[in-house]
């Protein structure tokens, strides 16, 4: 992870298009500049930052799915549950299922386990659309490969 | 078994906190019941799944944005439900 940079997955462990489940690492930092503030002498993983690893654990698995043709934005949490503090160090695995495939928008179910106890869980809701344009998508794609997305999955990446 | 408005105005009363009885076959979603785009997309997941099909809102927003059609041809509650039986009708043949 480098959370100043909300970068916070950092490999896809499995990504299963039949299932429509994915699977990833996301490690978080032993310093960053964001537990100096979050919080001073206790420093803890941002609840809101636990959000989006598994926003954007949701978001792979929907951009697999699209074929890498579409984008998901965040729209909507809902049942978000923040069960125990994540601490800098903890090595996180994030988890996320497509519930409903609607047109132009998909909800996922996610959840984060650190040494396999559940930390936090949420029902997301995404607005699915084009890539804003040609240079986002090459961004994506950059982040893509960062992140071992197993391109060679996808029918049309 | 409930008709498609029956079904449809319960999902909306529901889901935006709406009063049932203040909708109605003639409702327009957005511009009577004041329904966003965003609680619209709660509705549309509740009737997927309730009618097993998939509103084909982008390909309606398309047609809307393009002025080939009116939101009122879409969002009118009876003219939704009637595109809801449509798509029930093509998926069961």
């Amino acid at each position: 992870m480098r959370l100043e940079y909300f970068q916070l997955i950092d490999r896809i462990i499995d990504l299963n298009l039949n299932d429509l489940t994915i699977r990833v690492e996301a490690n978080v930092p032993a310093e960053s500049t964001i537990f100096e503030g979050h919080f001073p002498g206790r420093p803890l993983m941002p609840g809101v930052l636990l959000v989006e690893a598994m926003a954007q654990a949701s978001g792979w698995l929907i951009i697999g799915r699209t074929g890498f043709q579409k984008m998901p934005f965040l729209a909507a949490l809902k049942e978000v549950k923040l069960r125990t503090f994540v601490t800098p160090g903890q090595s996180l695995e994030v988890t996320a299922k497509i519930l409903h495939e609607g047109s132009g928008f998909a909800l996922t179910e996610a959840e984060i386990r650190a040494d396999g106890k559940k930390v936090c869980n949420a029902e997301i809701t995404f607005r699915v659309v084009d890539f804003p344009d040609g240079d986002f998508r090459a961004n994506m794609n950059d982040v893509a490969r960062r992140i071992a997305f197993p391109l060679e999955s996808v029918p049309h990446g | 078994m409930p008709s498609t408005f029956e079904t449809v105005a319960n999902i909306i009363s529901e889901t935006c906190d709406i009063p049932r009885d203040t909708i109605t076959a003639e409702s327009h979603a957005i511009d009577d019941l004041g329904i966003d785009s965003l609680d619209f997309l709660d509705i549309a997941f509740a009737i997927d799944k309730a009618f097993g099909i998939k509103l084909p809102l982008e390909q309606w927003t398309q047609v809307v944005n393009d002025g080939k059609a009116t939101t009122e041809q879409y969002f009118v509650l009876k003219n939704l439900c009637a595109r809801i039986d449509d798509l029930v009708a093509a998926k069961a043949k």
